[in-house]
């Protein structure tokens, strides 16, 4: 793992600054050579890891581990279907094991949706290196060559007498061997699993209500902790009356506690009880005073956003790469569109809330929660605690959804320390109130952008500029006063955008608020998308274009940009629904996490608003492991994308939260879903991310589809469909 | 602290517990039985439903002192195996992403079907719209209602042409 640029897929925890909150999809090191990976399992003598990502036991059952962590986006099992193609084994037939943060496994994070796309060439390795130790293993009993050998779903055969060994049978010899550094891969056109219709072996679990989730941990002689935060999120305890609170039954104690996670260090109170529901009623019968450490001014949306709007005009901070001239073209041309566009804070909402449970034990913890990395976990605890690594035990659940919430560690920091204090294993849950006022949210963004058209029809200039608060600054100390946020320019920046444009560049400009912010499904993709796509179709009306056709003019000499476009505008039928008068078609198309998508939202006439008759995707994964869920992911992209964009916002006034629970924080409910059909790529590209990709062009889509409606431009979001 | 009887899932269970104890949290923590999750503790998600004699609750905002001498069911009790054909609709059509609204939406499904065999679009949007489902599987959880639909309504022919036979 040499010679990577830290960027914020990749920053680990190891920097030192004590922030639980993580890198988003480290490389894997070494996974195929690392060292000691051929010992055999010292818990079970009858199975041997043949690599660290396949075990074999006597009895020949293939049990293959899950690196990554599943909230949902079906890592469970896309991860061992790549090691199971090259492997030969078939996926359904296997056991499925979460890795628990060992050091032999590499990275162990979910986020960035890098799990596939870092996975797939190592993993792939692992699976045929595995391949080969057992052809080797058989091959030296039948003394003939390897080239005499072949596998077959779980079986090594002798091409030339037809003999066959189990791998259980060449288990114990292939452990033995030394792992090829250099396995021969599969074709593509070999492939029997990956990119076939497979079905997700956690969903059994999942519709019977067996599914093992952080919520559902139980560990004997465990209290349960509720705590209670703030509503000015950073705070101290002034005074605490706890009378009321202590009369509950089952409570065993209330005491001070702290969340403690840059940039959020605040006194909190938690109550202990022998069960759930006392803990909770407790909680809510506290009388606590709270001393805030920040002006209300600071910790408001409104005053954010005009802080936001103040910096339109002013020069912001440059980004490296340019081209052209702009400010001259843009001067020198008449005729010109410029707008603004905001995007709310929003919550990550997931409908499992944040909990952990602990158990301190000495120096180290034993740890069984619902996080995105184990393996920054892993870390981040070792630093907290100021012990070895190998001293933190952790044992990763399914996560109820997590959209990039559950890889910042508050709440599992939270339960260490106070299983700490009290010196037994806590559970700890928050309550949803907690969780959704506490944060922290995607940030609340402004896009400026500004761009030319020249006397024959074709965009000359372009300017977009990301006004706002940043991760890198506020979570990882970046210094942003003269220098653009490099981790901002996601989506729009020339690695992801490439429309072709003469004179274009971009720029930031960094506006800090104490409302506590992070990674949200997407990230700046979700809220940058919303600016471009919907000022590339501002441009085309200003040019007299159709939108999608400027679209083909400018991505002329971008085959999968274009490929995409075609298919969408086939699939969608684009031009007969341009032509209708009640119903409407609009489009955006996004790069982001590797990947390609976009969306076409088709609205009718609604009274005085619009109604959302279907949606469109279509998505350039490169190869999809498992197609039937890159469907799923994209259709959870569009409801997502949907209800950032016509649902709730998150708001605050006088330093707190306005929402707190689902009945003022909406999200789309089953009437309000449209029809979605997705469209994936045909392609031997390398497999790109998909958890997130589908998401950045839904909102524009729809902005630009009430656009071609009813000719109004919606440049603020949320925005409501009853009344455009 | 009260003593209540319970019966959840056909089995009778005692259990110690403060009358205003949502049902919820009997389920869970004093029954054992963790399929039913908790999402918003205010009726307001649907992560929490379960069958009180057959229609479909939100547990979290129903005190166990009300419930009485009523049958619980909780997604455990739907079927022993995954065969309720709601749950077998529901793994045909590869519903479930992270899964944790899923106990939810399915009692509420197949309480829907249970008591309505041939539901209309309107009938099931409002049988679904309290559960929330935040992974956006809504598209899935319409073709899987149809498809338990279709399988329940063949099962009940088969089950006539059989018993109508001497």
């Amino acid at each position: 793992m040499t010679n990577y640029k830290v960027n914020r897929r990749e920053f680990l925890i190891t920097s030192g600054k004590g922030i639980g909150a993580l890198a988003i999809g480290a490389a894997i090191p070494g996974v195929v050579s690392a060292n000691g990976l051929m010992k055999v399992d010292a818990n079970n003598m009858l199975a041997y890891d043949v690599t660290p990502f396949v075990n074999i036991d006597a009895t020949g059952a293939i049990t293959i581990f899950n690196t990554r962590p599943d909230m949902g986006q079906g890592t469970w099992q896309s991860i061992p279907t790549i090691v199971a193609e090259e492997l030969d084994v078939d996926p359904s037939t296997i056991k499925i094991k979460m890795s628990e943060g060992e050091k032999k496994f590499g990275g162990q994070g979910s986020g960035g949706s890098s799990s596939v796309r870092e996975s797939y060439e190592p993993l792939r390795k692992a699976g045929a290196a595995a391949n080969q130790m057992l052809r080797q293993a058989a091959a030296a009993k039948w003394k003939c060559d390897l080239s005499d050998t072949k596998t077959d779903n779980g079986k090594v055969i002798q091409i030339s007498s037809n003999r066959t060994f189990t791998y259980g049978e060449l288990a114990i010899d292939a452990s033995k061997l030394e792992i090829p550094k250099e396995p021969k891969l599969k074709e593509r056109s070999q492939f029997k699993y990956i990119g076939k219709e497979t079905k997700r072996q956690d969903i059994p679990l999942k519709t019977a209500g067996k599914a093992g989730y952080g919520l559902d941990v139980e560990i004997p002689g465990m209290v349960y902790a509720v705590p209670v935060h703030s509503p000015y999120i950073h705070a101290r305890v002034d005074t605490l009356d706890d009378t009321e609170a202590r009369k509950v039954s089952g409570i065993i104690d209330i005491i001070r506690t702290e969340r403690d996670n840059h940039p959020i260090k605040a006194e909190t109170v938690t109550v202990l009880a022998n069960n759930q529901w006392s803990a909770i009623k407790a909680s809510r019968l506290l009388n606590i005073k709270w001393i805030k450490k920040y002006d209300d001014e600071s910790m408001s949306t409104q005053a954010y956003f005009d802080k936001c709007k103040a910096e339109i005009e002013k020069a912001g901070n440059k980004y490296p790469e340019s081209k052209g001239d702009f400010d001259t073209t843009y001067k020198a041309t008449s005729n010109k569109v410029s707008a603004v566009y905001q995007t709310p804070f929003a919550s990550h909402a997931a409908l499992e809330p944040n909990n952990a449970t602990a158990w301190a034990k000495g120096n180290g913890v034993e740890l069984w929660a619902p996080i995105q990395g184990t393996d920054w976990v892993k870390q981040d605890l070792a630093q907290y605690l100021n012990t070895n690594i190998d001293n933190i035990v952790i044992h990763p659940t399914f996560m109820g959804g997590a959209f990039g919430r559950k890889a910042f560690y508050d709440y599992v920091r939270e339960a260490v320390m106070i299983s700490k204090k009290i010196n037994k294993p806590v559970k700890l849950v928050w309550t949803r109130e907690t969780d959704m006022t506490q944060g922290p949210f995607r940030p609340g963004m402004i896009n400026a952008v500004w761009g030319s058209i020249d006397a024959n029809g074709n965009v000359n200039s372009f300017h977009h500029k990301i006004i706002g608060e940043s991760i890198q600054g506020q979570i990882f100390h970046a210094d942003l006063t003269s220098k653009a946020d490099d981790w901002a320019l996601e989506t729009i920046g020339f690695e992801d955008s490439p429309y072709d444009i003469p004179n274009r560049y971009h720029s930031h400009a960094l506006v800090k608020t104490n409302i506590p912010i992070l990674w949200w499904r997407s990230v700046y993709s979700s809220t940058n998308a919303f600016g471009q796509e919907s000022f590339i179709d501002e441009l085309a009306h200003a040019a007299g274009k159709d939108p999608l056709d400027l679209r083909y003019e400018m991505l002329k000499d971008q085959p999968r940009f274009t490929a995409v476009l075609k298919k969408l505008e086939e699939k969608s039928d684009y031009r007969s629904l341009r032509g209708q008068s009640g119903k409407n078609i609009g489009i955006a198309i996004a790069r982001s996490f590797g990947s390609i998508a976009a969306q076409a939202v088709i609205l009718s006439k609604n009274g005085n608003g619009v109604k959302i008759e279907k949606v469109v995707s279509v998505i350039d994964c490169g190869i999809p492991i498992t197609p039937n869920n890159v469907r799923a992911q994209t259709e959870g992209n569009v409801v997502m994308g949907l209800t950032a964009a016509i649902k709730s916002d998150i708001t605050f006034n006088q330093g707190q939260c306005d929402q707190s629970n689902y009945h003022n924080y909406q999200i789309m409910r089953y009437p309000e879903s449209p029809e979605i059909k997705v469209y994936i790529m045909e392609n031997d590209e390398k497999p790109g991310g998909v958890g997130e990709p589908g998401l950045p062009p839904v909102a524009p889509a729809l902005a630009n589809a009430i656009h071609n409606l009813t000719s109004k431009r919606i440049r603020t979001l949320p925005l409501d469909l009853n009344n455009i | 602290m009260a003593k209540y009887k319970l019966t959840i899932n056909g089995k009778k269970v005692s259990i110690d517990a403060d009358p205003d104890m949502p049902l919820l949290w009997a389920i869970r923590d004093l029954a054992g039985l963790k399929g039913t999750k908790y999402g918003c503790g205010m009726a307001q998600c649907g992560a929490c439903t379960v069958h009180m004699d057959g229609k479909p609750i939100r547990s979290c905002s129903t005190p166990v002192s009300i419930v009485k001498k009523a049958k619980i069911t909780t997604i455990e009790g739907l079927s022993a195996d995954n065969t309720h054909p709601v749950q077998q609709a529901w793994i045909e059509a590869q519903v479930p992403q992270c899964g944790y609204c899923q106990s939810g939406q399915i009692m509420s499904a197949a309480a829907l079907l249970a008591g309505n065999g041939n539901p209309t679009d309107a009938e099931i949007e409002t049988a679904m719209m309290g559960n929330l489902c935040r992974c956006g599987t809504y598209p899935r959880i319409r073709q899987a209602i149809k498809l338990a639909q279709q399988s329940m309504a063949a099962a009940a022919t088969n089950g006539k042409s059989k018993s109508s036979k001497p």
